[in-house]
């Protein structure tokens, strides 16, 4: 790629002229590459699951590795859905509910997370 | 030093708030506003540009599907009742419909992020690699869309 003009000091604290950019896309590819195993993971399960009764899916989704890969891919999915989702809000709304929006899509993705590793907590240990 | 025509016309590059912080009230275009490119709406489609909006596309959806997911996981923790009524939405065709499309989402949007990382890697930016690893996407999500729903299909 093209000569980096940047100062030495600059290019190792890694930061543009935004000051945060490198932050939220270090965040997404981190948070994809995590979510590269986990998907492909839940979608085999989901496969072989999904189909069976009560019993069966519970029985899957109570197991240890199962929680444990559920409660990780809910964090790194919503993480990823949060950061994305502000890209997009970011590239169509200049005004300044662009914040609020920002403020919201991430509340709202903390909430489902959340609620989905209660769910998850519920079925370990009531099962 | 602003009439309503010049207000129109910053209004139409859609950057009128930005030229506004910078110049103040006092900004007069002193030349013909030009459309900002890319003009999407006149732009012809290419697969590179099909795409990159279908990777937006797609991860909303699949934004939906993670909600989806985390209702289904409530419906199960919530005992064998709402459960079946969950599993009755899931299994019904409209929910079969939207799941077979969400395959399809996830496969592209997952394909095209591992896309994404190669290039990260500064690889793959000769034009002739980025048709051909474009055109490995779609044809790689058609079929593992394909391979999930029989495999999905028979097992179940």
């Amino acid at each position: 790629m093209g000569r980096d003009t940047r100062l030495p000091r600059a290019r190792a604290r890694g930061l543009g002229s935004a000051h945060g950019g490198t932050h939220h896309w270090w965040a997404e590819r981190v948070s994809a590459i995590a979510l590269v195993p986990l998907t492909i993971w839940l979608l085999v399960g989901l496969i072989i699951h999904l189909s069976g009764d009560y019993n069966e899916v519970v029985g899957w989704l109570a197991s240890p590795v199962t929680s444990l890969l559920i409660i990780l891919l809910l964090i790194a999915a919503f993480h990823h859905v949060a950061l994305g989702l502000q890209v997009i809000v970011e590239d169509y709304n200049h005004g300044e509910s662009k914040y609020l929006m920002i403020l919201l899509l991430r509340f709202g993705c903390y909430a489902a997370a959340a609620s989905g590793i209660l769910a998850e907590l519920k079925i370990v240990f009531a099962t | 030093m602003s009439n309503p025509s010049d207000k129109r016309r910053r209004e139409s590059i859609g950057a009128a708030d930005d030229l506004e912080r910078w110049f103040g009230g006092d900004f007069v275009p002193t030349e013909t506003f030009r459309p900002i490119a890319p003009n999407i709406q006149v732009y012809r489609p290419q697969l590179t540009s099909v795409l990159s909006i279908a990777n937006r596309v797609t991860g909303v959806a699949l934004g939906l599907g993670a909600l989806g997911l985390v209702a289904w996981l409530i419906a199960a923790a919530s005992g064998p009742h709402l459960f079946l009524i969950a599993q009755n939405i899931v299994f019904s065709w409209p929910g079969e419909i939207f799941l077979i499309g969400l395959t399809f989402a996830f496969f592209l949007h997952f394909l095209g992020g591992v896309r994404h990382l190669v290039w990260d890697t500064v690889r793959g930016f000769e034009l002739r690699s980025i048709y051909a690893s474009g055109w490995a996407v779609v044809i790689t999500s058609i079929i593992l869309t394909a391979a999930t729903w029989v495999f999905a299909l028979r097992g179940g």
